[in-house]
């Protein structure tokens, strides 16, 4: 896809011809500075979720209570908690956990909502209204509210909240990719090959499917940080990941009896999740930015 | 509405507590135990059962809450007033500066003002609001003394005015007790801006992204060649035709802060549905959470309901 970037016209000539050519070869270039920003933070949490065993000053289970509500300081750097344990260990430790549930959310509620949504499309009929109206139903409900309930149905514990976040995340990936796939439906490439004898699911993986996937990829990334606080949501809720783990939402609940003395408890799990949903929101704009110029 | 009773409902019997274990106790004998089963209507088919649930939600009885002892339809009402006030407040003070940037942000596009402003309104998608609303109590409230603290009123405040609507403030209005009335604001200030901040954000992106679509119009450029002010041309032409679509916008991110207003509402200690609906889940009492949720997802379809019939008020083309 070609897009006239409108901020460098300025640029004429060679220079703009050496940014066509940058920009071709390394599409990441096209994403504005915010973007890259973006995607800096998020190469420093899958650092931090490889490499975070090997930084990490300490072992964040051990409790050492004669160090217990340290401030930040020369020995822990962002402080201890309310058992002595090292909060910048716990946080690195934690970001595993964090790309753990965004990982597996997507993974689970991805295909599905991709798939269901585009061979809806294609196919119509009562299939078609049957699925839009269970995604209605879902979509009825805020997010959080759903997973809430859907968690505490389910019972606490991580795998529980991560499959309570996949179901409610599907429907709005099936609209998206349903849109798209209506679009292309009635297009006269896929009336050719349908008059060439291919079957309905040959059609949908091989020529539907395609069409549909790069604005469910850019919806799948805006979302992601909507996972990561509705992940760190249910933790604060204790209906996340259980006790001696190092879930950020669930730090920051722990946290919560000291925070009028003890800042730090709360605000450094804070920021993490501040700063990664920020980065995910960044490359997420940055991509709609890149496919759809108008907005 | 139907979907969203048969979620409630199928959420209801997935759980792995047994309800009539959770009412009758674990020494129970037999007999009582089936008896309270029987009575419960769980020992008939389940689709009796989603009927039976269904008769039950029309004729307003969502169960009885196990853990305040109340209807919890009786509860729902007693606790949703304080969600509207804050929700309202909220959404207005979203308005309030969401649609100013989202129209500069449109004129200045791809300039400085604009990278600004969608910092801003990314930051504020990305904040967890729980967070904010803790770190702002920390420092406005323990360290600054700016704004009061959890709950909605001073201990000393309480019951001094009659309850009429519910909403402390509309309330302290009526009774004409100015006092209260600034308590309350003191109270309200916090939690509603964190939460508006959280609807300016998604109004601004949103109006600047009907904005710029509207200023790329043909009619834009047929006014400014007739030599409309630009002024006039943003606010009342290009403004006016945003409008339309803004409108869904604003509805939505009013239901989206009944979500937003669940944990903030837990921070604040803010009486409201968000609270009750925590509460009920700390102490696994299935009805309430189902009853609550069941009420929030009707308030969003009735909000979206709203919004069609707005639209073909405001828009005449729509009819």
């Amino acid at each position: 896809m070609e897009i006239e970037s409108t901020p460098h016209k300025h640029l004429t000539g060679m220079a703009m011809r050496a940014r066509r050519y940058f920009e071709r070869k390394f599409p990441v270039t096209r994403l504005n500075f915010l973007g890259i920003l973006g995607i800096g933070t998020i190469l420093f949490l899958l650092a931090a979720a490889c490499i975070g065993p090997v930084l990490a000053p300490f072992d964040p289970y051990v409790q050492d209570l004669s160090v217990r509500l340290s401030p930040p300081g020369a020995v822990y750097y962002l402080g201890t908690d309310e058992l002595g344990r090292d909060i910048l260990s716990r946080l690195l430790y934690g970001a595993r956990v964090t790309l753990l549930i965004v990982v597996l959310v997507v993974v689970i509620s991805g295909p599905i909502g991709i798939l269901l949504g585009c061979s809806s499309g294609y196919v119509g009929g009562w299939a078609d209204v049957f699925l839009m109206r269970l995604t209605d139903a879902f979509l009825a409900f805020p997010r959080l509210v759903l997973a809430l309930a859907l968690a505490a149905a389910l019972g606490p514990g991580l795998e529980n909240a991560i499959l309570a976040i996949a179901l409610t995340s599907w429907p709005v990936y099936a609209r998206v990719a349903r849109a798209e796939a209506l679009l292309v439906r009635d297009s006269d490439y896929v009336s050719m090959v349908k008059l060439q004898g291919a079957s309905s699911w040959r059609i949908i993986f091989i020529h539907v499917l395609p069409m549909c996937l790069p604005s469910a990829c850019v919806r799948i990334t805006l979302d992601m940080a909507g996972i990561i606080l509705t992940a760190a949501g249910l933790g604060f809720l204790g209906l996340g990941a259980n006790p001696p783990s190092s879930e950020w939402g669930a730090m920051i609940a722990s946290g919560h009896p000291y925070i009028f003395d003890q800042w730090w408890l709360v605000t450094m799990p804070g920021l993490a999740i501040l700063a990664v949903s920020l980065g995910f929101n960044l490359v997420g704009d940055a991509l709609r930015d890149m496919f759809d110029p108008r907005i | 509405m139907i979907g969203l009773l048969l979620i409630t409902f199928v959420i209801g019997r997935v759980m792995p507590i047994d309800p009539v274990l959770a009412i009758v106790g674990d020494h129970a004998s037999e007999e009582t135990y089936l008896a309270a089963r029987s009575r419960m209507g769980l020992d008939q088919p389940l689709y009796t059962q989603l009927g039976l649930y269904f008769g039950q939600v029309l004729r307003g009885d969502l169960g009885v809450s196990s853990f305040t002892q109340n209807p919890v339809s009786e509860d729902l009402l007693n606790y949703f007033p304080a969600t509207f006030e804050l929700a309202t407040l909220a959404t207005l003070l979203g308005v309030l500066f969401g649609v100013p940037m989202g129209v500069l942000a449109a004129v200045q596009r791809n300039r400085f003002v604009d990278h600004v402003v969608r910092l801003v309104s990314l930051l504020g998608y990305s904040m967890p609001t729980f967070w904010l609303g803790m770190i702002g109590l920390m420092i406005l409230y323990a360290q600054l003394g700016w704004v009061g603290g959890p709950g909605r009123l001073d201990i000393f405040y309480h019951g001094l005015v009659p309850s009429v609507t519910g909403m402390i403030l509309v309330d302290s209005l009526i009774a004409g007790d100015v006092q209260v009335f600034f308590n309350a604001c003191s109270h309200i200030v916090l939690p509603a801006s964190i939460l508006g901040y959280f609807s300016t954000a998604y109004i601004t992106r949103m109006t600047r992204a009907f904005m710029v679509e509207q200023l790329g119009q043909d009619y834009i450029l047929a006014g400014r060649s007739r030599g409309i002010s630009e002024r006039q041309l943003i606010w009342k032409h290009a403004l006016g035709n945003a409008l339309v679509p803004l409108i869904t916008v604003i509805a939505l991110s009013y239901g989206s802060l009944l979500e937003g207003s669940v944990l903030t509402e837990t921070i604040f200690a803010w009486p409201g549905l968000g609270l009750y609906l925590t509460n009920a889940l700390l102490s696994a009492d299935m009805n309430a959470v189902l009853g609550a949720t069941m009420v929030i997802g009707a308030i969003f379809l009735f909000l979206n309901l709203l919004t069609d019939v707005l639209y073909s008020k405001i828009d005449p083309r729509v009819s």
